[in-house]
């Protein structure tokens, strides 16, 4: 960190730009990156993105843990919404070792992905609201994350970093009262997203700040290596869940919502959409799960002993149980050697896990395919030529997660 | 028509001939590899051929075979067509001494940070990059943490007294 810090020209007085520092911890930031901005009054001349700030060394820490506890690395990557990279990451050990997941599983899963997706957008999507001058509607609508975050509690006991699941399945079945509380959210919540919809969509001030800002071609974004609702924003219907659908996406009836003109007002309506093709496949997938009858209505996990945890109780009478929970905890289960490289539609984009195994108790490497590391390279692109409250913006309607991009 | 690996496989071999491989693995993924001086012309091949059309980068990292002499250094690049929906690997390896290797941030913007962040953690010199310096790791840092040479802590070890912590203590 030397002298990339503040930007001087070179043996002139006469400087005719200001360089201004936007970052590492400006609360319009959201999250520590740094952008060292050159401004010819209010206009961007040049953008200098500076990331790293928490990077903790994921790929190199997965290395030596065992499958099981490379999950708590994935929560930390992109943190509104960690089921979803729970859930991606138990899906490439599963390719890996080759589990195939009972279909209520896979519902189940959905109902997770599902309900992590609207936490995601919905913080996305509020923010930019409180970037723009409106914070009212960002309180309102946490509480409906909250409501969200109960579910979570109610499957798994943790809020934020989830750890949810596990390869096969999950930790035990959904309680009746997390059923109960994904109704009161499928009940409640439609009536708090058309109220915050009604509060931005159409709002004069808000469209002026968004309309026209920090737009990308569908040309450019592709060749930016851009994923999610900005690239669908951009009008590209590229969306891992029906391009290459897994975890049973294919059984859903949803569509892909896509803007034209990739600015920051038509991802705030991507996503707008999204979340409510998201309610939408949470109500198919609680049906279907409802449709389970008799001893498939129990099922949980896979029937893998070898990878899934077994009960706790036949820990204690069971030798096999004993030994595969043994084994399990102490990461000396026989894992595949094999490259497999699996994604997922995250919040923000497409996911993926690069995972190399030679066999050993740990990854061989492990390589996170972070979707906001790759889009925020085109941010000088995007805010070049515009003014500087344009800037923040372009910023929040990115959804830039500090923790993923620097894994 | 379906673009199927056979069809890939195909044009690749009719172009480059046997310097070109391409196998598919254990998961049905196909995987080209080439040697590192030809990166470039199969990237662009891949890219701008009228029934491939390879046109969108997944993702691009580095990969450390430190028992692979000659050839430690793997750089692996996932492709994707998206009007065919079919996704391809692709592998060049370079030797650790003089890991230099063709930049594609030509062809893809994308390339720019991913070939940043592969070089900062792997050391591979990407030739003509424009702005080739690290991008996670602090600039003064003189070594690539994910190369293998540098092993996590071991677990076990006993010369640190954390007992709270897992880690045994000291002997006594």
């Amino acid at each position: 960190m030397s002298e990339q810090h503040i930007k001087l020209p070179e043996g002139s007085i006469e400087k005719t730009t200001t360089t201004l520092n936007l970052g590492p911890t400006h609360p319009a930031t959201h999250g520590v990156m740094q952008n060292i901005l050159e401004l010819d009054g209010e206009r961007i001349v040049s953008a200098d993105q500076t990331i790293g700030y928490i990077h903790r060394a994921f790929e190199k820490l997965a290395e030596r843990r065992p499958l099981a506890q490379i999950t708590t690395l994935t929560d930390r990557l992109n943190y509104c919404s960690a089921p979803l990279n729970n859930m991606g990451w138990h899906m490439t050990c599963e390719r890996l070792l080759g589990v195939q997941t009972p279909k209520r599983v896979d519902y189940l899963r959905v109902i997770m992905m599902e309900l992590a997706r609207i936490a995601d957008h919905l913080i996305c999507n509020s923010i930019m609201g409180v970037d723009a001058g409106a914070y009212t509607g960002f309180l309102y609508v946490m509480q409906f994350r909250e409501l969200i975050y109960e579910i979570y509690e109610e499957v798994c006991g943790a809020r934020l970093t989830t750890n949810m699941g596990r390869i096969g399945g999950f930790e035990r079945n959904f309680t009746d009262k997390a059923f109960q509380k994904l109704e009161k959210f499928l009940e409640e919540y439609p009536r708090a997203l058309k109220e915050f919809e009604d509060m931005f969509q159409r709002n004069r001030i808000f469209m002026d700040r968004t309309m026209g800002v920090g737009g990308i071609s569908a040309e450019r974004a592709l060749n930016y290596g851009f994923t999610g609702p900005n690239l669908r924003a951009a009008g590209v219907d590229y969306d891992v869940r029906v391009q290459n659908p897994y975890s049973g996406y294919q059984d859903f009836d949803f569509i892909i919502p896509i803007g034209s003109t990739g600015d920051c007002y038509d991802r705030w309506l991507v996503r707008e959409q999204e979340m409510w093709q998201s309610l939408s496949i949470l109500r198919q997938a609680y049906q279907k799960i409802q449709s389970f009858k008799g001893a498939e209505a129990e099922v949980y996990h896979a029937d893998t002993p070898a990878y899934y945890l077994p009960e706790k109780k036949d820990v204690y009478t069971k030798m096999e149980a004993l030994i595969y929970h043994f084994k399990i905890i102490m990461g000396e289960t026989e894992i595949p050697a094999g490259e497999v490289y699996h994604s997922i539609e995250a919040g923000n984009g497409e996911l993926g896990f690069y995972l190399i195994s030679d066999g050993g108790r740990s990854p061989y490497r492990l390589h996170f395919r972070r979707p906001c590391f790759i889009y925020y390279q085109a941010y000088e692109e995007l805010v070049k030529g515009s003014m500087l409250s344009d800037a923040i913006m372009t910023m929040s309607s990115l959804n830039l997660i500090a923790g993923e991009m620097d894994a | 028509m379906a673009l199927t690996n056979q069809i890939i496989q195909q044009r690749l071999q009719e172009k480059f001939g046997e310097s070109v491989a391409a196998l598919v693995d254990g998961y049905g993924l196909l995987e080209i590899t080439a040697p590192r001086e030809l990166n470039l012309k199969v990237l662009n091949f891949l890219y701008d051929d009228a029934v491939l059309q390879f046109q969108f980068l997944t993702d691009l990292t580095g990969v450390h075979y430190p028992s692979n002499k000659g050839n430690e250094l793997a750089v692996v690049y996932h492709l994707h067509s998206l009007k065919e929906n079919v996704r391809i690997r692709f592998k060049i390896f370079a030797p650790i001494e003089q890991p230099e290797v063709y930049t594609a941030t030509g062809l893809f913007s994308a390339a720019n940070w991913m070939e940043r962040e592969t070089y900062d953690f792997f050391g591979i010199l990407f030739v003509g990059h424009p702005n080739l310096k690290r991008i996670l790791n602090v600039e003064e840092m003189d070594y690539f943490p994910l190369r293998k040479e540098f092993p996590l802590e071991d677990q076990t070890r006993i010369d640190k007294d954390d007992e709270m912590f897992g880690r045994g203590g000291t002997l006594k």
